[in-house]
């Protein structure tokens, strides 16, 4: 891959990484976001990596201040945001600081001058000026001051200093937009409707905008910038559009709920980086979707219960330390079986650990982190337009099998943006649900079961049909309290089986690259699919017998998931924890499963995984 | 509560076929006929009344209600109710709870379903003990209360659940005891009232706490003790030849003698269960200095939780067509044809 510096107009490049990086508060995720969108709409293949701090807003020029958006992207199929930038976007000393080591040999480094003045440079450490001192000859350097010709490019709109030092960021956006030939006008489309109550902000903005895309074009610039032309990258016929795993989460509950026939009730409470479904699913009213931003991580799980209880669907969602809080209630939705979908965007932990930062570390809370013996479904998205599946999925099983469900995504799978082919709504299946409305053949049984272990779920409201339920154990199809031994084995059996027949309904696990059998196996799941992926593609070309398998469903697994595993020499699980999942495949499998783990808050690069791939197999 | 039809039922519609299972002797049993008795003068129909409840002795109040229940986590209920509610505004919700539950592990929800003004009941069960894990203090157990995680006495100080619902915002609070025969009226006001209703009940744990409101629930000394507030009409007591006036100079309430029936002269306050100050008054009165106010002490109402929610709802679906496809179709597009994307 060449860096776009050493591009030349007859030269190929199949993709490019960019990286934007400022402080916290220049505007990096929203430059980032609006380059992504500009690059879909040229019709390439993408994948972001947004990396902020916790704090909103960082003390300025500080190294943990440092917010940075990475995007890679180019015309062949793109699975990670890419492991080392081939172009830095510097804002300031510290953005360069924190971001330059990861560049690759020979990159380019854009950086605003006009921000390293003494200050800046220590807080960022610096003891002489980078730009000044040589530190940076094995990459290719252009500095120049953006401050000053932001200023300069917004002068007409008589703006103050610092309002006017706000529109930085897009006018670096203009010269990145230049440097990679794409389009303006969506940009400036996206400022008009963002603006729109303040029209002088956002001509300067696009004055701006036009400054560094002018900058680019005209020949006030010489040195390593040119311009490079990716060409669209092969994908499938239809219509796209940029999506991040939140939002496609979201209308994957709104689509799911639709199937099933139900209005939805969500009980959420602010948690990074989970809100960001709250905050979709409460412009969505017109889909029956109630949202409740509830006092506590509890009372939005218990508020969620209350709503399936009445009938409708319920649905939470948080991040690891509020599952934590919501353990207790999910035994209660287990005990009383009742469909509830919980949503754990996980973060780094343990406690409030990284939350900024994404990890996979939630795996053994999913699947064993209830008192009693508590099981329930797990599953988990590997993309942002896998979770659309996967949410849809989760409403399938817990309505169908009256049960809660957990889907795990994370942070990166949140954040992150990739193109998506929009489904057709009408190659979905419908699952609509009946609820009960008269007693069973013989007498009301609320335990009673069908085929599938499943209750009838009763609305309150239904004639004749009174019972009560609760935590404490049930009685055998009468719900009653019952203390009993037997009924209690028996009720610990029903709600195992029912658990486990899930995996009845979910067919058997596919092998995503490679083939059933051979030398060795990299199983993983969410968001490491596209490292995983892209490492066992480059590793097939070389000719390594190496295959990829991607789980969806953690609990209950695909019934031949055992022997598929043992088909293979050698079995390593990539994870971005200490070896959860390997824990579990071992546990049911007896299989020597080994881990490959990276707690770092950084997705796997490719490279971490071609290599352990090769020492596997040397 | 919402305006439903009025069912014709009789005590025996609300009875379950499960045995009961408090203590012989235990207060509950009263307050549970007592609301069986409630249920038919109200009208309500079973299919359409939940009993929510938490964990405690109390909390097993809806498995003897022949109404669905739902008898859910500790101190939770509230927020399950919320979700209920919120769900299918036409059912009539019941919270059962207890000074354990509502106020210790279950504080937050109590203020918080208070504050958002559900429309519900909510029934406190005080018995400043906790009974089912065997007799430790309570956070309404006074100072001092000898207990198995308390052998030399409690040191903290209590809350006070009326002050606390007041504090919390709820527009009806209002004080019963178990055994009294006023208890189905004060639940009947409690219903009648559209939004939260807080009502604290006076149970007499006989195992744990026993008679520890005897001071002013025993009925031969009830005269001089209890201050039984209606309406309208002047808050007197002691067969009338006591009364609470207003202490202008304290700016605080005291009691009075009243001469010859005329507690206009004694200055006498009517009782308005409007007047939110005064109400904060009558929930902070130290007992013996002055005797229990009870019955309904405020009833304000405001617009429901549920209420509001419904409205915003409605009002943003009016105007927008639900269309899913269109939803998934959203935002900024391109389409890619055979020969790659379309430009």
């Amino acid at each position: 891959m060449a860096s776009a510096a050493q591009v030349s107009d007859e030269q190929a490049v199949d993709s490019v990484v960019v990286r934007f990086a400022g402080d916290s508060g220049d505007g990096m995720q929203l430059t980032g976001g609006q380059f992504t969108l500009s690059t879909a709409l040229a019709g390439n293949d993408l994948a972001t990596f947004p990396d902020f701090p916790a704090e909103i807003r960082a003390p300025q020029g500080t190294l943990f201040g440092v917010s940075a958006f990475q995007i890679n992207f180019g015309s062949r199929a793109i699975h990670t945001a890419g492991d080392q930038p081939d172009v830095l976007v510097a804002m300031n000393p510290a953005a360069l600081k924190v971001n330059v080591d990861s560049l690759k040999p020979g990159g380019l480094i854009i950086a605003d001058s006009g921000e390293f003045g003494k200050r800046n440079l220590d807080k960022a450490k610096y003891e002489t000026n980078p730009l000044e001192d040589g530190s940076l000859a094995k990459w290719q350097l252009l500095a120049f001051d953006i401050s000053a010709l932001t200023l300069e490019a917004v002068k007409p709109f008589g703006l103050g200093n610092k309002e006017a030092l706000r529109s930085k960021n897009m006018w670096t956006l203009g010269l990145a937009l230049w440097m990679f030939d794409r389009d303006r006008q969506p940009i400036v489309d996206w400022l008009n409707t963002k603006f729109a109550k303040k029209p002088e902000i956002a001509e300067a903005n696009i004055a701006a905008l036009n400054a560094g895309h002018a900058y680019g074009e005209t020949a006030e610039l010489s040195g390593p910038v040119k311009q490079a032309t990716l060409p669209a990258a092969p994908a499938d016929p239809g219509l796209y559009r940029t999506v991040n795993g939140a939002e496609a989460l979201s209308l994957g509950l709104v689509a799911g709920a639709q199937m099933a026939d139900l209005p939805m009730f969500f009980g959420g409470y602010p948690i990074t980086p989970a809100s960001a479904i709250l905050h979709h699913l409460s412009r969505l009213k017109e889909y029956g979707v109630t949202t409740f931003q509830a006092e506590d991580e509890i009372a939005a799980i218990a508020s969620a219960i209350g709503a399936s209880y009445a009938g409708t669907l319920g649905v939470t969602s948080s991040s690891g330390p509020g599952i934590a809080l919501k353990g207790e209630a999910m035994g209660l939705a287990i005990m009383t079986e009742l469909p509830l979908v919980i949503v754990n965007s996980q973060r780094g932990g343990p406690s409030t650990g990284l939350p900024t930062k994404t990890e996979q570390s939630d795996l053994y809370q999913a699947v064993y982190g209830r008192n009693g013996d508590a099981p329930m479904p797990v599953i988990s998205a590997r993309s942002p337009s896998d979770a659309f599946e996967c949410a849809i999925e989760a409403v399938r099983i817990a309505t169908q099998y009256m049960t809660p469900v957990m889907l795990l995504t994370d942070g990166y799978i949140a954040n992150a943006a990739e193109p998506w082919l929009v489904p057709d709504m009408s190659d979905y299946t419908e699952f609509a649900v009946e609820h009960m409305t008269q007693a069973q053949e013989g007498g009301f049984k609320p335990y009673g079961r069908d085929e599938k272990l499943a209750r009838p779920w009763i609305k309150p409201g239904t004639p004749e049909l009174m019972h009560r339920i609760g935590g404490i154990e049930k009685g055998v199809d009468t719900g009653h309290i019952d203390y009993g031994s037997e009924n209690h084995q028996e009720m610990t059996n029903i709600r195992r089986d029912k658990v486990l027949g899930v995996a009845d309904s979910i067919g058997d696990q596919q092998v995503e690259l490679g083939e059933a059998g051979g030398k060795l196996a990299l199983i993983g799941w969410g968001s490491t699919y596209g490292p995983i992926h892209q490492a066992v593609s480059r590793c097939r070309e070389k000719g390594m017998d190496v295959s990829h398998i991607h789980l969806r469903y953690i609990w209950p697994m695909p019934k031949n998931l055992g022997e598929l595993l043992k088909s293979y020499e050698h079995v390593i699980v990539p994870e971005m924890n200490t070896g959860q999942l390997k824990t579990v495949l071992r546990d049911q499998y007896l299989v020597d499963a080994k881990p490959l783990n990276k707690v770092s808050g950084q997705p796997f690069t490719i490279a971490e995984i071609e290599t352990a791939i090769a020492e596997a197999l040397g | 509560m919402n305006e439903i039809t009025k069912i014709e039922t009789t005590l025996k519609d609300w009875e379950t076929d499960q045995e009961v299972r408090w203590c012989p002797g235990c207060g509950d049993y009263a307050i549970l006929k007592a609301v069986q008795r409630t249920m038919p003068m109200i009208g309500g129909s079973p299919a359409n009344t939940v009993f929510v409840s938490g964990i405690g002795c109390s909390s097993r109040f809806p498995y003897y209600m022949e109404t669905y229940g739902f008898h859910t986590i500790h101190g939770r209920a509230p927020a399950v109710a919320t979700g209920v509610k919120l769900a299918n505004p036409e059912l009539d919700v019941w919270i059962i709870t207890g000074d354990g539950d509502a106020l210790s592990i279950g504080g937050n929800h109590t203020m918080h379903v208070l504050r958002r003004n559900l429309n519900c009941q909510i029934m406190l069960f005080n018995n400043e003990i906790y009974g089912l894990t065997k007799g430790q203090y309570s956070p309404t157990s006074r100072e001092g209360t000898n207990s198995p995680s308390t052998p030399y006495g409690s040191v903290d100080h209590p809350a006070s659940p009326c002050a606390f619902a007041l504090g919390s915002g709820a527009r009806f609070v209002a004080r019963g005891i178990d055994i009294n025969k006023n208890l189905p009226d004060v639940l009947m006001a409690a219903h009648a009232h559209q939004g939260a209703a807080f009502i604290e009940i006076f149970q007499n744990c006989i195992v744990y706490n026993k008679d520890v409101f005897e001071d002013f629930a025993a009925k031969k000394t009830a005269a001089a003790t209890q201050l039984w507030l209606a309406n309208g009409e002047p808050m007197l007591f002691d067969k009338g030849v006591k009364g609470i006036a207003l202490d202008q100079d304290a700016m605080a309430l005291k009691v009075v003698d009243v001469v010859d029936g005329d507690w206009e002269a004694a200055g006498v306050l009517r009782h308005d269960v409007t007047n939110r100050s005064v109400a904060h008054m009558l929930v902070e009165l130290q007992f013996g200095v002055f005797p229990m106010p009870l019955g309904v002490i405020y009833d304000d109402p405001k617009p429901t939780f549920e209420s509001a929610v419904v409205a915003q709802n409605e009002a943003i679906a009016a105007n927008k067509k639900p269309d899913l496809q269109a939803l998934v179709s959203k935002g900024q597009t391109w389409t890619v044809s055979e020969d790659g994307p379309d430009l």
